[in-house]
């Protein structure tokens, strides 16, 4: 689940700090529930960066254990553009190298969204970064990974946005920029349809 | 975090000047009112000001105004509180347009956590977001409710949220399941029913849903792979087709199919193939095939090859797999690339222990992960050292780990490390005992008091109670002995408190086995300890009980008085009670001489515990006496305090049974009262615990009187403390491993000599010769080794059965109204043998008659048994079974009848119990503790055959099905009774009071329905005795008086009696 998904900016640098745990752990369940506390947020907040800007650039990706992130069953993932990291927090059934290729894909969606994105794009545009975010992962799930999908969604948003920008006091025009929001749809059928599942007849769950 | 903020404040402004330069970020700070609150708070100096800035703007404008609520989510990123918008928020998300309330989501679902009051007011805008046309608000409420809702909640949604599975987006669709999965995973008896449309998301023709419902597969079959192996065949072809490039070409990333999607799928593959044969034969090909297409080199390809090599060293082995797969690794460990060399250490550690051959030609490149720059690395790298290790090479990996917790820095790290440490001395016959007490030495002082505090715990344990030879141990002792008596000549400011109560405790306890030393010298260097500031009250009172022990000689004594008698007036009480016993030792020479007597090794030769605390007794009958409550067990006490809880909140099924707890409270005497009683009838004191050994066993035993007297600080102080590690033992470590360790030498090849000497030393005994063999480029697989056996009682008719089944058919005689019944014996696992699980014999008879009872096995019948009872009947098939009650073991008798006319076929029947996991069931006692918890243990199962439809069952065990009588003769009960420590005694009502023998009818019930032995009947008393399966006793005495009966009841198990008491009183009460 996506616990905190808050950036702070720390220096120059900016920390995303995402938490994709899986929140079967009771303990981290317990720390996504015990996240009230500003003070803990910001803690964590602080340790990861601490841990990772001090890290050299010829050191792998991962960070493990940390008693604030978790223990062992979680890791910190994360990669640094120039003067931006960014962090992923996945507990130990996410694939490493996959994560780092989604924190790629979030910042190539990010680039196109924002064209040529800078620092200043992800302070003043802090809710557009939001909802890229929760298109690509949805109460700590990864949901999607094609970035040219992710683009429409949010495109669709924004073409909403400007159209209601525009009309201000027109209502039918706001209920038709609704409508015309309907998505394209991709013609993206996969041929599954040999797969033999007869559902009447499978044993039920417990 | 004000520094933080302050941080952050004075690197904004330079940020921003920068910015100044480029025109879209001008344009930016102008317009926006974020803008400028962003620059308003880099002028800032103090949190205080923040915090004003924070404040409420003035005027109704917030409560519409999208930009505030921007802004305030950018300070509460930055760390200022900005609670007074939160209610804002979720006011702009019920009441504004659709773009306003995109913005008022985003903050509630930052804002607010799963526990907040005022998410309640939000439930109302969901529900009527779901039900909307439009699609975003749709979304936007799937997002919102799979990232905060909490689970009491859930009922309010679900049924919108269930709907949207079927909705004709797929992207309303893919959020609804991945809402379910969130759901699934808070609360997942809310979910049960809908796991079927789980399947149809499953087949969803968008394969975006497909893979959203994944996500759900995966944690299902996690948790019970066994219900799910039939959809195997699925996954096996969805992945086939995936890696075929069947999937449109927008799914690839860097011309990779969806390599998310195959990730998933590997991940499921490898649970269920997971020690199942016939599930991994089914997707050898499908991982050939990954393994195949994996080959462009880039990133992701890497994450898939690593899922494949993951799932090929999980599922049943297949030699060829293994050898390509032990081929990528090499891929992996080899490559330049820092990540790829992490994941091939992972995947190494991962399989390093069904192969070692593969550390072995990988040995050059750890050795250079070793002494990588990057901690991680080579943590990592001695996390996969850790697994190899072996007699021969302890020493060098335990220096190694000990080398690189010398650097690091990080807690989590040295807890973790230290503890592996430790298991690794502990467990591995010692080279040498110096080696052993100096890595000890090295642990204490590095770990310090950040170590799980069992370490010290098992160190002392270890020493006190020896190994095999007397000489050894004393050994041991003595150099435990020098090497601390050396250390306290040494400046001891920097030791850990953990390590000072070590070593304290070891001279108070051995230091006389080091001759010519005085007793008085090692009062005079303890005492020196307590000069210290820095040492802890806890520490302080560890010295004064070694000093205590040390008191034998009035030299020693009057040292030891001088230290104590500061203390006699110290605030800590643990602290002043150690004193005070110090000078009342000093006092008192008859008590001295009787608690102290002189070189005894080890306390523990001739301490006996008392466990019933019978010296008491006094005390407790006169504490009675004066009206004193009674004492209760914890158990009892958690009753009484449930029941006076007004509202109950938990299931009902869960707690004892009414009937129990009701007549405990009443009518049940207290067990100290017993043992009160047992103490008058001649049995003041318990035999010892182990009468053939002379040593005790503390395991399990909280020792609670000691030598010196009570001595709960002791234990306490094992508990937690804190301090810096030090590094005082560092070169007393080079002897341990010195050739390997030499120093740096000048030459490159020399340096290689010596990684290859290091090598050699690391990788001994770890092929298939001890010798090291160096440069091996043969790769010689080995065949994995076999398989664990699965875990849970699962008992596989299906192949046997189907066989003898279809056998029948191609008979091609029609058994028309046949009964077929199929016997299946199952269960020595159950009640306890070792032996083989479940080892199915059936065998298949034909009969017209449907006298179940009589098919029974030659082998069972005359056996006790219960009556056949039917568990389950379908169209075609009936089964029913029946308990039968062996001498050692429970068998359960299943039939199988044909009830149709014609014959079936592909009959498969599946028993599995979850509760009874084989471990566990070697032992009573699990069944046991079942009935502690108010559960019975259940199995379960299900039987299909081709023409009817899967049906399931479920079969409860008791207590009672483990009971057998114990034939005694009168005295060998009287010895036992008096030997066992647990009982429980109680007053039953017998009901019938005109009956002429009331003793005899209640003995005849007990014995007829709990299968219990009457010992003996001596007038109004009569004695039984029973047995569980496994041997384990139990007694009873009972006595009748004025239409009661009052049952007493002995085992030397804890909870037996308890159990066996409801029983017997549900036996009393049916009669």
């Amino acid at each position: 689940m996506v616990a905190g998904s808050r950036p702070t900016s720390c220096r120059n640098y900016r920390c995303w700090i995402e938490r994709l745990n899986h929140i079967t752990e009771s303990k981290t369940l317990k720390f996504a529930l015990e996240k009230t506390t500003e003070d803990m947020e910001q803690q964590i907040i602080r340790e990861t960066f601490h841990l990772v800007s001090k890290r050299d650039e010829n050191v792998c990706n991962f960070l493990e254990g940390g008693l604030l992130i978790g223990g062992s069953d979680n890791k910190l993932i994360y990669r640094h553009y120039a003067t931006l990291y960014f962090v992923f927090c996945v507990d130990s059934s996410e694939s490493e190298l996959g994560i780092l290729d989604l924190i790629q894909v979030f910042v190539e969606t990010l680039d196109k969204c924002f064209e040529n994105v800078c620092e200043l794009d992800l302070i003043f545009h802090v809710d557009k970064v939001h909802n890229i975010l929760a298109e690509m992962v949805m109460g700590g799930m990864v949901l999607e990974t094609n970035m040219n999908e992710i683009i429409t969604q949010v495109d669709a948003q924004n073409k909403m946005e400007k159209s209601e920008a525009g009309i201000a006091g027109a209502p039918a025009r706001a209920v038709s920029a609704v409508k015309n929001m309907n998505l394209p749809e991709i013609p993206r059928n996969i041929n599954i349809g040999d797969i033999s599942i007869k559902v009447p007849n499978l044993p039920s769950f417990k | 975090m004000s520094d933080v903020v302050e941080k952050t404040l004075t690197a904004l402004p330079g940020l921003l000047l920068s910015l100044d330069s480029q025109p879209g970020a001008a344009k930016l700070c102008a317009t926006s009112r974020l803008g400028s609150l962003v620059r308003s708070i880099t002028e800032l100096t103090s949190k205080n000001v923040g915090e004003e800035m924070a404040e409420p703007p003035a005027g109704p404008l917030f409560h519409t105004e999208k930009p505030c609520h921007v802004r305030a989510i950018y300070c509460e990123m930055l760390g200022y509180e900005a609670s007074f918008s939160y209610i804002h928020a979720i006011k702009l998300a019920q009441q504004g347009s659709v773009l306003e309330k995109r913005v008022g989501y985003l903050a509630v679902s930052l804002f607010l956590h799963e526990s907040h009051d005022l998410l309640l007011l939000l439930v109302n805008t969901v529900l009527k977001d779901l039900q909307s046309t439009n699609l975003i608000e749709v979304c936007m409420a799937l997002t919102v409710v799979s990232q905060i809702f909490p689970k009491d909640m859930i009922p309010a949604v679900l049924p919108l949220v269930e709907d949207k599975l079927t909705h004709s987006k797929e992207i309303i669709r893919r959020k609804a399941v991945l809402a379910l999965y969130k759901f699934y995973l808070i609360a997942p008896n809310q979910v049960q029913h809908i796991h079927d449309k789980f399947r149809k998301a499953l087949c969803d023709k968008d394969p975006g849903v497909m893979t959203a419902s994944l996500h759900i597969y995966l944690k299902l079959i996690k948790e019970s792979p066994e219900s799910y192996k039939d959809l195997t065949d699925s996954f096996v072809t969805i992945l086939k087709q995936v890696v075929g490039g069947k999937l449109p070409v927008d799914f690839n990333y860097h011309s990779v199919p969806a390599p998310w999607l195959q990730m998933q799928l590997l991940r499921i593959l490898a649970l269920l193939g997971k020690e199942d044969q016939r599930t991994s034969e089914m997707m050898y090909e499908v991982l050939d095939e990954s393994l195949r297409r994996a080959e462009i080199n880039h990133n992701i390809t890497y994450a898939i090859l690593y899922e494949c090599l993951k799932t090929i060293y999980t599922i049943h082995p297949k030699s060829e797999l293994l050898e390509k797969a032990a081929k990528c690794i090499g891929k992996f460990v080899l490559s330049p690339k820092i990540n790829l060399k992490y994941l091939g250490l992972k995947a190494l550690t991962y399989v390093v222990q069904q192969d070692p051959n593969l550390a072995l030609q990988h040995q050059m490149t750890i050795i250079e992960c070793l002494d990588h720059s990057d901690p991680i690395i080579k943590r990592e790298t001695l996390e996969l050292l850790y697994r190899i290790t072996n007699g021969q090479n302890v020493s060098v990996i335990v220096e190694k780990m000990l080398d690189f917790l010398r650097l690091s820095k990080d807690e989590y790290t040295t807890i973790d490390l230290v503890g592996k440490v430790a298991e690794l001395a502990e467990k591995y016959p010692f080279p040498y005992n110096s080696w052993f007490i100096q890595t000890m030495n090295a642990i204490f002082s590095i770990g310090g008091d950040v170590m799980q505090p069992d370490i010290p715990n098992n160190f002392l344990r270890l020493l006190a109670e020896g190994f095999d030879s007397d000489e050894e141990d004393r050994q041991l002792r003595l150099l435990a002995v020098d090497s601390y008596l050396s250390l306290l000549e040494c400046d001891t400011s920097g030791l850990p408190q953990r390590f000072l109560q070590v070593i304290s405790w070891v001279l108070g306890e051995f230091s006389f086995l080091k001759e010519g030393l005085e007793p008085a010298d090692v009062v005079e260097r303890l005492g020196k300890l307590l000069d210290d500031d820095a040492i802890t009250t806890e520490t302080r009172c560890w010295v004064l009980a070694a000093m205590s022990k040390l008191c034998g000689s009035s030299d020693a004594l009057c040292k030891a008085e001088k230290v104590a008698h500061k203390y006699t007036s110290c605030l800590d009480t643990a602290l002043r009670q150690q004193a005070v016993e110090l000078e009342l030792l000093g006092r008192d020479v008859d008590l001295r001489t009787r608690v102290l007597p002189q070189h005894v090794i080890g306390f523990c030769v001739w301490l006996q515990v008392d466990s019933s605390l019978s010296f008491l007794d006094g005390f407790v009958s006169d504490a009675l006496a004066r009206g004193a409550a009674p004492y209760k067990p914890p158990h009892q006490r958690q009753e009484e305090l449930s029941q006076e809880k007004i509202l109950n909140f938990e299931p009902y099924g869960l707690s004892l049974p009414v009937s129990l707890s009701a007549c405990s409270l009443t009518d049940r005497q207290s067990p100290t009262a017993l043992s009160l009683s047992s103490s008058l009838s001649g049995n003041s004191a318990d035999p010892p615990l182990k009468a053939g050994s002379n040593l005790l066993k503390l395991e399990g035993v909280k020792r609670v009187w000691g030598k010196q007297g009570y001595l709960p600080e002791k234990q306490a102080t094992e508990e937690a403390l804190a301090q810096e590690p030090s590094s005082i033992f560092a070169p007393s470590h080079q002897q341990a491993c010195s050739e390997s360790q030499q120093t740096t030498f000048s030459t490159i090849v020399e340096q290689d000599q010596e990684k290859r000497q290091l090598a050699s030393s690391l990788f001994v005994g770890l092929g298939s010769q001890n010798a090291p063999c160096l440069v091996r480029t043969v790769s010689q697989m080995s065949v994995k080794p076999t398989q664990k056996r699965s875990k849970t009682t699962s008992i596989h008719l299906t192949s046997a059965f189907a066989q003898n089944l279809s056998d029948s058919t191609s008979e091609a005689v029609p058994a028309v109204g046949n009964t077929e019944v199929v016997e299946a014996s199952e269960v020595s696992s159950l009640s306890g043998g070792s032996g083989p699980l479940a080892q199915p014999s059936s065998q298949v008879e034909r009969g017209l008659e449907s006298d179940l009872p009589s098919r029974l096995p030659a082998t069972l019948v005359g056996l006790l048994r219960s009556d056949v009872e039917e568990l389950c009947s379908g169209e075609s098939l009936s089964l029913s079974a029946c308990k039968v009650f062996d001498a050692d073991a429970l068998v359960l008798a299943i039939f199988l009848s044909n009830i149709s006319d014609s014959s079936i076929q592909e009959v498969s029947c599946l028993i599995s119990s979850e509760q009874l996991k084989v471990p566990e069931m070697c032992s009573t006692f699990s069944v046991l503790s079942f009935y502690l918890n108010g559960l019975n243990p259940q199995l379960e199962g299900s039987v299909s055959c081709a023409s009817q439809a899967t049906q399931s069952f479920s079969l409860t065990l008791s207590l009672v099905d483990f009971i057998r009588p114990l034939p005694l003769t009168t005295e060998e009960y009287g010895k036992m009774w008096l030997s066992f420590s647990h009982d429980v005694k109680q007053n039953l009502m017998l009901l019938k009071h005109e009956e002429e023998d009331q003793l005899e009818a209640a003995l005849t019930a007990l014995k007829e329905k709990l299968c219990l032995h009457i010992v003996d009947v001596i007038g109004a008393e009569g004695i039984m005795a029973c047995q569980l399966v496994s041997g384990r006793p139990c007694l009873l005495h009972c006595h009748t008086h004025g239409g009661m009966l009052a049952i007493w009841l002995r085992s030397p198990i804890a909870d037996l009696p308890d159990c066996l008491l409801y029983h017997c009183q549900k036996a009393i009460q049916e009669r």
